[in-house]
């Protein structure tokens, strides 16, 4: 892209009122051209809105949107350099395959003659080469799904933008079309915009990831930042499994802080930083190891028995009740078959982890 | 419903009032109608049913096939006017915010709730020389007049009032207004499970409003449209107070001369060929809608 290191979208101070409730609340973003981005957040945090808003199907109450440079506040969604592929597909269902992935073309005044071949190529791209001719009721819906991509993308926009696109499929469907969306957005090279509720799904595809709640912005990091330092509480708890307890800061030398916690005691931690009054100690459960006998050296133990087991097949979820009456989850790998049966329900054990692993959280 | 099906005598208990009641009032007299279609009179009430087909080739002389004719063109033209009127009526209420939908659908029904006789009278105080949108009209252009007499252009000739009523116009406003909730209603009803996201993907493809409108939302309503013609169309066919009452000397329709065999005419035998060949008509539209649905569905 030869727009000088311009990011392709730019979202400056969008909000989002209806009556006077914020959908979306002052929202600052930048997306890079050829970036996979994704919007994650619970239900109703404005991610959709949002998305809405960069297609053209709702107006901002307040900021702009500009998409390549372009100030959007006045052009109409058919104008929009950016294409969208919807959570229900939205495939027309009185024409063919080909007449769908064609009508974007058609509609533009794109000559008969260039139309055919295009189509061929879009079908090709999302490997439903030959099914031009059927009707979309005689389609999967990971099919339909693969349509709506091919319809949006043979317009060739700038951004694509993609409404929960992989919800409404199951599990194994879903992981393979993930795979298949970081793909085409490679062979593509446009700009993809996804709005997801998913968290596995953001961390796997995105380059970055925004968390949305209520409306506001929480964080923009990659994926690894985003779960190895969240910022804060919500996004902590949203991404992931996480064991989080609340604590107080009750000394501070420079940068190095005495904590007080309620079930894992007081310690000293520096983060680099000093927060205001209440904060949040979190860890990652497979962080933790669980162990017969008290460890040695530098981990942070803490002894207390199997509370409760969740087996997964892959891993288990394993809670310890430590003295204090906190409950610990933590995170097995079940990497031999007979692993799992090692802990029992009211087995005495240790839980450790490295003092780096503690994550110091605003409240 | 399966515990039902166990039991016939709750399905002939339920089935029955309403079963008898067709049977008696409806089946049995349209296949006396039937029958004296094959009849002749015999005397001043009498009819003899002869098995002749004289009434079929009465009812088929050029003078009534003219009006066959007349009365499909009428209806056809009417049906379309009122598919015209009401597909933006239905388009709007269905786009219409949650607590406008109720009270612009009551506006739709709200001429039901008055008698069919004082709707089509109230078209006359409407549409007659002196009715309200000649009286409109005038205000207008004596307006007009006044306004170049001012400015030294000098006064427009005196009004001359439209003829609005008694011709074939007036008999198609008629039926437009009569039967505007009878396609306003199912176009609203398909339109209203229309997913948004269709007209929104129509859009987001490069679309503009009309092109969304012709090639997604017309096609897509297709089952509503087709409903609202038919419930237009067929009782269009077969009406006879709109054209008495709005219609001139010219506005005779199939109707009329039915109702006239029947009445004036005391001429029962043709009047039933009449209505069977009608109903022959109404038939043949309704095998064409199948036809249509079955195709691409």
């Amino acid at each position: 892209m030869s727009n000088g290191g311009r990011p392709m979208v730019q979202i400056e101070q969008v909000s989002k009122r209806f009556g006077n409730v914020a959908a979306v609340d002052d929202v600052s973003l930048n997306i890079a051209a050829n970036e996979f981005f994704a919007l994650l957040g619970p239900s109703g945090c404005g991610k959709t809105t949002l998305l809405r808003m960069l297609a053209g199907f709702e107006q901002p109450t307040g900021g702009r949107i500009l998409i390549d440079g372009e100030d959007m506040a006045t052009v109409p969604p058919n104008r929009r350099p950016v294409n969208m592929v919807f959570q229900s597909y939205a495939v027309f269902p009185h024409m063919t395959v080909a007449d769908n992935v064609a009508y974007g073309l058609k509609v533009v005044g794109v000559p008969a003659g260039e139309i055919g071949p295009r189509v061929e190529q879009a079908l090709a791209m999302v490997r439903l080469e030959g099914f031009g001719g059927r009707r979309p009721d005689q389609l999967s819906g990971g099919q339909r799904q693969r349509v709506a991509l091919a319809r949006a993308l043979i317009k060739r926009p700038k951004v694509l933008l993609l409404d929960e696109p992989l919800s409404a499929l199951d599990r194994k469907l879903r992981e393979e079309m993930q795979l298949e969306l970081v793909r085409l957005q490679q062979a593509v090279g446009i700009t993809f915009v996804i709005v997801t509720h998913d968290q596995e799904e953001a961390l796997s595809m995105a380059d970055r990831i925004a968390v949305m709640d209520k409306g506001k912005m929480l964080q923009v990091a990659p994926p690894q930042e985003l779960y190895e330092a969240p910022n804060c509480q919500m996004v902590a708890d949203f991404i992931g499994k996480m064991n989080l307890v609340s604590g107080r800061v009750t000394g501070a030398e420079g940068t190095r802080l005495t904590i007080e916690t309620s079930g894992l005691g007081t310690f000293e931690l520096d983060r680099g930083y000093v927060p205001k009054g209440e904060v949040g100690i979190a860890i990652r459960p497979e962080k933790i190891q669980l162990l017969r006998d008290k460890p040695n050296g530098e981990l942070i133990a803490w002894p207390g028995k199997i509370a409760q087991l969740a087996y997964f097949g892959d891993s288990s979820n394993i809670y310890v009740e430590l003295e204090s009456g906190l409950r610990i989850a933590c995170t097995r790998a079940n990497q031999s078959r007979q692993d799992s049966v090692a802990f029992k329900v009211g087995d005495p054990c240790w839980v450790a982890w490295q003092p780096g692993d503690y994550l110091l959280l605003d409240s | 419903m399966e515990s039902w099906r166990q039991q016939p005598l709750v399905f002939w208990i339920f089935i029955l009032p309403g079963g008898l009641w067709l049977l008696l009032f409806f089946m049995a007299p349209l296949a006396l109608v039937w029958l004296f279609s094959f009849g002749e009179r015999a005397g001043v009430i009498g009819i003899e049913i002869t098995g002749t087909l004289a009434n079929y080739w009465e009812a088929l002389e050029p003078l009534y096939l003219g009006l066959f004719w007349k009365s499909l063109w009428i209806a056809a033209i009417a049906t379309l006017a009122t598919l015209i009127v009401s597909f933006p009526v239905a388009l709007a209420v269905s786009f219409a915010s949650r607590q406008m939908k109720p009270i612009l659908l009551l506006l739709v029904i709200l001429p039901f709730w008055t008698n069919l006789l004082i709707r089509t009278y109230a078209m006359i105080a409407v549409l007659r020389t002196n009715g309200y949108i000649n009286y409109g009209l005038e205000g207008v252009w004596n307006g007009v007049s006044a306004a170049t007499a001012t400015v030294g252009l000098g006064a427009l000739p005196a009004f001359q009032p439209l003829t609005l009523l008694y011709n074939n116009t007036a008999v198609i406003i008629g039926i437009v207004y009569i039967y505007l909730p009878f396609m306003v209603l199912p176009l609203y009803a398909t339109l209203e499970r229309l997913d948004r996201s269709f007209l929104e993907a129509s859009l987001d493809l490069g679309a503009g409003q009309w092109r969304t409108f012709f090639n997604v939302v017309v096609p897509l309503a297709k089952a509503g449209i087709i409903s609202g013609i038919i419930l237009v169309f067929i009782p269009a066919l077969g009406t006879f107070l709109i054209s008495d009452l709005l219609g001139g000397p010219d506005s005779q329709l199939i109707g009329n001369v039915i109702e006239r065999q029947f009445k004036a005419a005391n001429n029962w035998p043709l009047g039933a060929a009449m209505s069977f060949l009608l109903m022959y008509v109404t038939f043949a539209v309704l095998a064409l809608r199948s036809m249509f649905m079955n195709r691409d569905v």
